[in-house]
């Protein structure tokens, strides 16, 4: 038995090592410490009102998501003929204004903590990059409205797209394409950057105080 | 105790190369901190509560804006003699996508960021030849007029000099007329020009003009290149757009339509055209673009930044954000502060 | 920096300030964040007398 169990046990973390699915199940279980993707208690220095702007971006993110999924629904010209339809665009413009005051106040917040520190600089990273990309999704909504604004839009952007040679593969005056990346391509990118940014922060925890020392 | 093997006994931290030893810049673990019971799923709920009952609220109260897109019959109808003179211009090739560059055609090299041709090196991947495909191939499509298809007819066999010189003369006749009012142009050497240019005036304001414009090539339309370039060509695009504070000059990158809320976002990308020496370069939108890429890699990348890294150090609004825990935590001098002139470890506050 | 200028017609409502010129609209969301800021910052937080429980995380 107890051959059988040594044997099972030095070819078992053998085998353990050379398996991919127990490799990526052990750096999965420990990107997060454990207990700490869903936590039910926060560092006593998490108290002040500016740390709930990074959930209410979230939270504005979600209403974006869902408010243009009901404008797909209807596809890319009912809200002009329906007014249902123009009041979920009314949701889908509210929630971006909402996302970006949001976001820029959590910046704001992030900037004066230097919560880049404890080696939380990717942190900082994809959240800087994830506000670079929404201003470039919200830019190819505009262009996606099929009115007088995503004409007038379109015929500016072209000129700063093309004058550094952009513009030759993406072109703001096709529509087509346009709106696919503002629905599929960019959204996703997005999810994935939020993603990215939230996880780090649970692995991290929120950075403590400047100056602080550990108790 | 003893049967449990290392890998269980890991102190549950996050798990990168040697990450139990304090980071360079000194910030202890914020798991070695004094914690209280918090519900973080709860706090979520609440925000996208109070999140979605703003929006709601904002879009019952202020509704969202639509000004309908300009059609080319619109355009005919409201500003006829700036259809006349557009397409004159496109087959006198002085119109602004005529004489664009790439990626529509090769009149000229485009702008450069400094020393470096990027416009040039997009190169021509949407050809579009204005002259022939925004006002010469629609017209000759639906053509049943004898008229105007004896004027293509000599304009198509004439050699391209003297197309531009006939496009050219009606060009600056129109130009010099009352309002540019085709009917009060004087008689000239003008070819097919003037009955070319009337017939596309017809063709759009019977509204057929944005069929022949399609660059998809196909039954399904989709793509507007070759509608948006002729619209832009002309002046009356621009004019609504100013008069609704649109314009580049008028920050109108931020704004929007009526008194609806615009991008407030895109404060800087617009400030730089509005002050020299932008506003009055050839190269401006290469420049501009060029100079909020360095930003926006400083932003991104200001961990690494010294200086602007130590930006909340020197200015400390955190000793108001966390003016709790400096009170019960007052610093305490450390028992080996670094001599004045050794290097403090590497990093930001 | 010439005098203040408040342009309305059907266009919106604008403010003209120099080199600056910005629509009613955004200047009323600007001021509202840096409002919404500073309160955040100043207004104090429930928790903080806190039940600290000296518990550590691990």
């Amino acid at each position: 038995m107890t051959a059988r169990t040594t044997d099972t046990t030095t070819t078992g973390r053998a085998a353990d090592e050379r398996n991919w699915t127990v490799r990526l199940r052990t750096r999965l279980e420990h990107t997060v410490p454990p207990g700490q993707a869903l936590p039910d208690r926060q560092p006593v220095y998490v108290a002040s009102w500016i740390y709930v702007f990074g959930v209410l971006t979230l939270a504005a993110f979600l209403v974006i998501l869902a408010s243009g999924g009901i404008l797909a629904i209807g596809g890319a010209q009912w809200w002009h003929t329906s007014g249902t339809g123009h009041f979920v665009n009314s949701l889908h413009l509210w929630s971006v204004e909402l996302f970006f005051a949001f976001m820029v106040i959590h910046l704001w917040g992030k900037f004066w903590m230097a919560a880049w520190r404890g080696r939380r600089a990717l942190t900082w990273i994809t959240g800087a990059v994830a506000f670079l990309g929404s201003i470039g999704t919200a830019f190819t909504g505009y262009l996606t409205q099929s009115n007088f604004d995503s004409q007038w839009i379109a015929g500016q952007a072209k000129d700063g797209l093309n004058a550094v040679g952009i513009g030759a593969y993406f072109n703001v005056l096709n529509p087509g394409q346009m709106l696919l990346w503002h629905v599929a391509l960019l959204p996703f990118v997005l999810g994935v950057l939020v993603v990215a940014h939230i996880v780090l922060v649970r692995r991290h925890g929120v950075v403590p105080p400047i100056d602080a020392t550990e108790e | 105790m003893s049967t449990v093997t290392p890998a269980q006994q890991r102190i549950p931290r996050p798990r990168t190369g040697g990450s139990y030893s304090t980071p360079r810049d000194g910030t202890p673990d914020s798991h070695g901190f004094a914690t209280r019971p918090y519900d973080l799923v709860k706090e979520f709920v609440i925000a996208l509560v109070v999140v979605t009952l703003a929006t709601v609220g904002l879009s019952l109260v202020f509704s969202s804006p639509d000004e309908k897109a300009i059609s080319m019959r619109d355009w005919a109808i409201a500003a006829p003699n700036d259809v006349v003179a557009t397409a004159t211009g496109e087959l006198a090739g002085t119109t602004t996508s005529a004489t664009y560059g790439p990626p529509y055609n090769t009149a000229s090299d485009g702008q450069k960021l400094g020393p470096l041709p990027l416009q040039k090196w997009g190169g021509v991947r949407i050809p579009v030849d204005s002259a022939r495909d925004l006002v010469v191939t629609p017209l000759s499509t639906g053509a049943s007029d004898p008229a105007l298809r004896a004027a293509l007819g000599i304009w198509n066999s004439t050699p391209a000099a003297r197309q531009t010189a006939w496009a050219t003369a009606y060009a600056d006749a129109l130009a010099k007329a009352p309002d540019g009012d085709p009917a009060k142009v004087p008689t000239g050497d003008y070819g097919p020009v003037p009955r070319m240019a009337g017939s596309f005036l017809t063709l759009a304001r019977g509204g057929g003009l944005e069929g022949e414009l399609t660059s998809s090539g196909n039954f399904y339309g989709g793509d507007q290149t070759r509608s948006l370039l002729l619209l832009s060509d002309g002046a009356f695009l621009e004019d609504q757009a100013r008069a609704r504070h649109l314009g580049g000059d008028q920050w109108g990158m931020m704004n929007e339509t009526g008194n609806y809320p615009g991008q407030p976002w895109m404060w800087l990308y617009t400030f730089w055209y509005q002050i020299e020496p932008f506003s009055s370069s050839d190269n401006a939108d290469a420049l501009v673009w060029g100079l909020m890429m360095v930003l926006s890699a400083a932003l991104v990348l200001l961990p690494f930044i010294p200086g602007l890294r130590s930006i909340p150090r020197w200015i400390p609004v955190h000793r108001l954000i966390w003016r709790d825990y400096y009170r019960r935590h007052p610093a305490t001098p450390t028992p080996a502060a670094p001599a004045a002139g050794s290097a403090p470890p590497p990093g930001p506050a | 920096m010439g005098a203040l200028n408040l342009t309305a017609d059907s266009a919106g409502s604008y403010l003209d300030w120099g080199v600056i010129q910005i629509s009613i609209t955004n200047l009323l969301i600007i001021a509202g964040m840096v409002v919404l800021f500073v309160l955040a910052i100043l207004l104090p937080f429930p928790h903080a007398q806190g039940d600290e429980a000296g518990e550590k995380d691990s």
